[in-house]
């Protein structure tokens, strides 16, 4: 690991972290667990000046209920969302792609926010945040503001986040009946193609449907076809299979690489959004 | 006083290894431990680019940077350092170690910085210009072999290492080709069997990256060199060969070694120009490769193109085999190279008794990273390509796939039986091997279950594959080095007793297996036994760990110089006790007479008479240090059958393997936990090849599978559990009858993994799928879509 030099300074309170990210006037990255912006450091993909280091900031972690939503602070590790028996009952979605990231050491140190704010094209939870509707918030030098995930992902690795603002947390309604499922990418263990579904049900019949798709495109989408024309079709594997088999077809370009070819990637999204609806519903 | 209990004999037991606690617990040291002081860092600038001339190169920014040392381009290296040596007869092209005009593969270094810290060494590296004329990238192995897109080497026209060697029947010393016996084995053919197949590139992808520390010591005139390797006194050889020193003033040291796979077998530029900079600076210096330079400069396995041709009869008998082999070697010849590939056609005959068999290799340079040995180095190219080709064959007659494999086997009662390729192989008994793998993983049960499975709608198949493989290496003529080990024994002043080898163990359990041996051989507890490996100053001489030859020949070396050593112990007890040698027994750590238990003289005992003798028995030297060295007849070879069921995901075309179980006959085993541990890293590397593990390079010869992120390695949950099982066949070549066990799971395991996805896949009609077996590959089969 020979990364540029750079300076290290450790942020104790959200406050502090948001004046040393302001005083480095855009030289500066923020670090939690690392495992994003390390191996680009390490590959000089990444050169920061300083790294403020906000791993310890005790109001960035957490996953706690209140009012029936759902907070998980953004430096809560992959690790504690996948075993959280809360979002195990609540929003199973969640912890799905959490447990799916990486592997045991990445899981252990990788954070939610990270993750979300780094905005890799194959990564996990942003297919979750869309499914579960997901409002981020956000704070900086002018101050809080709080974003939809459906608003949040821009581009390839682009988020709608400034250069001297932190992610603070995510908030939801948690959905009980959701489920994720994914192709792994046999090396990084990233989704080639990642579903992530929600579904609100009244009497066997699908009432809403929220479906978020990662590793298609340049950033995860809402399968929004899809998802209005589940509405009031009954919840079965029939339905989910009608309602997916053209999946791909909203999507104007896909993906291509050595892993998967875009057709290969297109069909595997309307067999992983079916899984993923049938997933949900095993759960009702 | 009642007898005190024997120790209970070592050998044949489950073990632990001696080496894990310091390993598992991170108190290793490793190169990057060894610091001198004002020890200078090196680091590599690298091309690129896969084929260009270099214009020009601008070192002076890198040069006036705070802590840089040096900065030498390639031409000025050439200056103290000369071209890299081949341990192969082959002709090969002129190459150094740091590039001087052109450039032939991504990763090549152009130039090397010595600072006084590695991060300053490293930021150096960006402040190197290079500019290059980029030249079209020679990436397709078979269109290579016609000069296109263009010619890498001047002297070697249409890419050709080797042109084209033949072997096998009418094939005579001389390189005299009498086609008569293949030609009629396939004129008098019922069914003929012909496949392309690929056995694809890996990257051998150790824990431990390569590394190494060279301090020179002017006033000593001598040269210590530590380094990640696998034979430090090949190392020392050339090493003191290449700067002009004695190998009296070399010292190699290989501390603990964090895998090598038979990638550290190649003495590297890297080493060469660390050494060379110690000796021109007269200081110490380090380099540590990090894992991106280990993706593309450390050699590469595999990449073999086999054009198989099987003649057979209706019944199974196979009447001759055909096998045209192409390798891609790389970008240039490294120690080994040309020869890794001769390996597959000297075992082309797998574990049949095939009257007719023609091989022939070519070798072919692109601009890819150069290749070398890689766990099985050869072989397993060999038992995939004929284990598929009598897949397939099986297929075509409608056999069972153990069934025609039963047909063809050398009977057991022709060893030594030579082959129509050459080799002679010692001992062996395939049909127990089968039998005792179909047994073992219930073959007919396995087939009902697939064939229930096929019922509803699964997609499962069985694979079956023998193999034989080569090791132990090996006498002389089959090893450039010399095919021998070196052992010195010593029982020491306290009566404990210290032990060198010439094997260089890096993962292979040896600090345990040679304890193990010796603990019998003196009737001592294994606690009191110490093995040295590893250190050309402590082990006088040796070749070192590869090709499955440390227990084979390291071990049998050792027992001889513990045969010596206990002699002559026994001589000096035999004078305190004034009992005849015949009538002592050596047990728990005592020497006594026959039958009067209370004579026990302590190791210690006789060991301080033999260090200070009075008088000195008549005749006698005094100490007890005695060393041997063993070159075996011939090479070992182990055999075994694995068999894999496997199914494929209808809808996704990911495969997963759902049994394994292994047969394996290494013959004698000192240890079998230590080989249960060989054959599961040897499983996980075929399986790896099979399902998971490829090297890919695109058109302009860049490494796509550079990195971890997109070059994947297999992981426990890729696995079943291993089902294991031995047969047990001792070699007569060395007196412990212990073949050599290191490379065999990967062997078997990649041809019946790939016999078992096309079974899964057979209702679509595919008879061979080459490796490795990604999802979208099997899926495109399943729904017919084509690229």
């Amino acid at each position: 690991m020979i990364p540029t030099p750079f300076d290290y300074d450790r942020a104790t309170t959200l406050g502090e972290a948001v004046a040393k990210l302001a005083a480095a006037n855009g030289g500066a990255k923020l670090i939690a667990g690392g495992h994003s912006l390390v191996p680009l450091m390490k590959l000089r993909l990444a050169e920061p000046k300083v790294l403020v280091d906000i791993g310890r900031v005790p109001e960035l972690s957490g996953i706690r209920e209140a009012n029936g939503r759902i907070e998980i602070g953004a430096g809560t590790v992959h690790h504690d969302v996948a075993v959280s028996a809360l979002l195990q009952r609540e929003c199973p979605v969640v912890t799905d792609a959490a447990a799916s990231i990486g592997d045991a050491q990445v899981r252990n140190r990788g954070t939610l926010g990270g993750s979300l704010a780094h905005a890799d094209p194959s990564a996990d939870y942003p297919a979750a945040m869309l499914a579960v509707d997901a409002e981020i918030d956000i704070t900086g030098p002018r101050g809080w503001r709080t974003v939809k995930a459906a608003g949040f992902f821009r581009d390839l690795f682009t988020v709608d986040l400034a250069a001297d603002e932190i992610l603070v947390g995510v908030r939801f309604n948690p959905v009980r009946t959701s489920a994720y499922c994914k192709l792994f990418q046999r090396a990084s263990h990233f989704a080639i193609v990642g579903v992530a579904a929600a579904l609100e049900m009244s009497n066997g019949r699908v009432q809403a449907a929220r479906i978020g798709l990662t590793g298609a495109g340049p950033t995860a989408v809402r399968l929004t076809r899809v998802e209005q024309a589940l509405v009031g079709q009954p919840a079965s594997k029939d339905a989910f299979a009608e309602a997916t088999k053209d999946a791909e077809a909203e999507l104007p370009v896909v993906n291509s690489d050595i892993h998967a070819s875009g057709d290969y990637r297109r069909a595997m999204i309307a067999v992983f959004a079916r899984r993923a609806l049938e997933g949900a519903l095993a759960r009702a | 006083m009642p007898p005190s209990p024997v120790l209970p004999k070592l050998v044949g037991q489950r073990v632990k290894r001696r080496e894990d606690p310091r390993l598992i617990q991170g108190r290793a040291t490793y190169v990057d431990d060894v610091k001198i002081a004002g020890m200078l860092h090196i680091a590599f600038k690298r091309s690129d680019v896969a084929h260009g001339r270099i214009r020009s190169l601008d070192t002076t920014a890198a040069e006036a940077m705070e802590g840089v040392e040096a900065v030498f381009t390639g031409a000025q290296v050439a200056e103290f350092l000369a071209p890299m040596p081949i341990g192969t007869p082959f002709p090969s092209p002129v190459h150094r170690a740091v590039a001087v005009d052109a450039v032939r593969y991504v990763g090549e270094p152009v130039a090397v910085v010595v600072a006084n810290d590695r991060y300053v060494a490293r930021d150096a590296l960006d402040a190197i210009k290079v500019d290059y004329e980029t030249l079209p990238a020679v990436v397709d192995t078979e269109l290579a072999m016609t000069g296109k897109p263009t010619v890498i080497h001047p002297d070697f026209p249409n890419n050709l290492a080797v042109p084209l060697v033949p072997s096998g029947t009418g094939v005579s010393a001389d390189g005299k080709v009498d086609d008569t016996a293949i030609d009629r084995a396939f004129a008098n053919a019922e069914v003929v069997i012909s496949q392309r197949m690929m056995n694809h590139r890996l990257v051998p992808n150790s824990i431990e990256a390569r590394g190494v520390v060279a301090h020179y010591e002017p006033a000593r005139g001598s040269m210590t060199i530590w380094s990640s390797t696998q034979n430090p006194h090949i190392l020392r050889t050339m090493i003191a060969a290449m700067n002009g020193l004695g190998q009296d003033q070399v010292r190699a040291i290989a501390p603990e070694v964090g895998g090598g796979f038979g990638s550290k077998v190649n003495i590297y530029g890297e080493e060469y120009v660390a050494a060379a900079i110690a000796k021109r600076l007269g200081v110490a210096v380090k380099w540590i490769e990090d894992r991106t330079e280990a993706f593309l400069a450390t050699t590469h396995g595999r990449d073999v193109i086999g054009y198989v041709e099987l003649a057979a009869k209706r019944d199974g008998t196979v009447l001759g085999l055909r096998i045209r082999l192409i390798a891609d070697v790389g970008a240039y010849n490294m120690l080994l190279t040309a020869a890794i590939p001769t390996l597959t056609m000297l075992m082309a005959s797998a574990t049949y008794d095939i009257p007719a068999i023609r091989t022939t290799l070519t070798e072919v340079f692109t601009n890819k990273t150069p290749t070398d040995a890689y766990r099985g180095a050869g072989r397993p190219e060999a038992s995939y390509f004929v284990e598929r080709a009598m897949d397939m064959l099986a297929t075509e007659l409608k056999m069972d796939p153990a069934d025609v494999r039963r047909k063809n086997f050398i009977a057991p009662t022709k060893f030594p039986f030579q082959t129509q390729v050459g080799a002679v192989y010692d001992s062996g008994d395939y049909e127990k091997a089968l039998d005792a793998a179909l047994r073992a993983a219930g073959w007919n049960d396995l087939k009902a279950e697939r064939d229930a499975a096929r019922a509803e709608g699964r997609l499962v198949g069985l694979g079956l594959a023998m193999y034989v493989e080569i090791c132990g290496f090996g006498p002389s003529s089959s090893v450039p080095t010399g095919g021998w080990e070196h052992a010195q024994v010593t029982v020491e002043r306290d009566g404990r007793i210290s032990a060198t080898t010439g094997a260089s163990p890096h993962g292979q359990g040896n600090e345990t297996t040679f304890a193990q041996m010796l603990a019998d051989q003196f009737g001592v507890p294994i606690d009191h036994i110490t093995i040295h490996h590893g250190d050309t100053g402590i082990v006088k001489q040796g070749i070192g760990t590869f090709g499955s030859r440390s227990q084979a020949v390291g071990g049998t070396t050792l027992y001889m110089a513990g045969a010596k050593v206990k002699t002559k112990m026994a001589r000096f007890a035999s004078e305190m006790l004034e009992a005849a040698v015949a009538d002592l027994i050596f047990e728990n750590g005592t020497i006594a007479v026959k039958g009067a238990p209370a004579s026990a003289k302590t190791f210690a005992d006789v060991a301080a008479f033999a260090y200070v003798p009075v008088p000195l028995p008549e005749g006698m030297e005094p100490g007890l240090s005695e060393e041997a060295f063993f070159e075996p007849t011939n090479n070992t070879y182990p055999f075994g059958c694995h068999i894999s069921m496997l199914e494929i995901d209808r809808e996704t075309g990911e495969p997963k393997l759902l049994k394994l179980v292994a047969v394996d006959d290494a013959g004698n085993l000192i240890n079998p936990l230590i080989v249960e541990g060989q054959i599961h890293g040897g499983l996980a590397q075929g399986i790896g090849q099979a399902m998971i593990e490829e090297a890919v390079y695109d058109d302009s010869g860049q490494l796509v599978t550079g990195s971890f992120m997109d070059y994947a390695l297999p992981r426990a949950i890729d696995f079943p559990r291993f089902e294991l099982h031995s047969t047990v066949t001792p070699t007569p070549v060395n007196p412990l009858g212990a073949k050599g066990v290191g490379e065999a799971g990967t062997l078997g395991s990649t041809p019946c993994i790939v016999s078992a996805a096309v079974d899964a896949l057979s209702e679509f009609g595919v008879t061979h799928i080459d490796m490795m077996l990604r999802p979208e590959k099997l899926w495109r089969i399943i729904h017919g879509v084509h690229k």
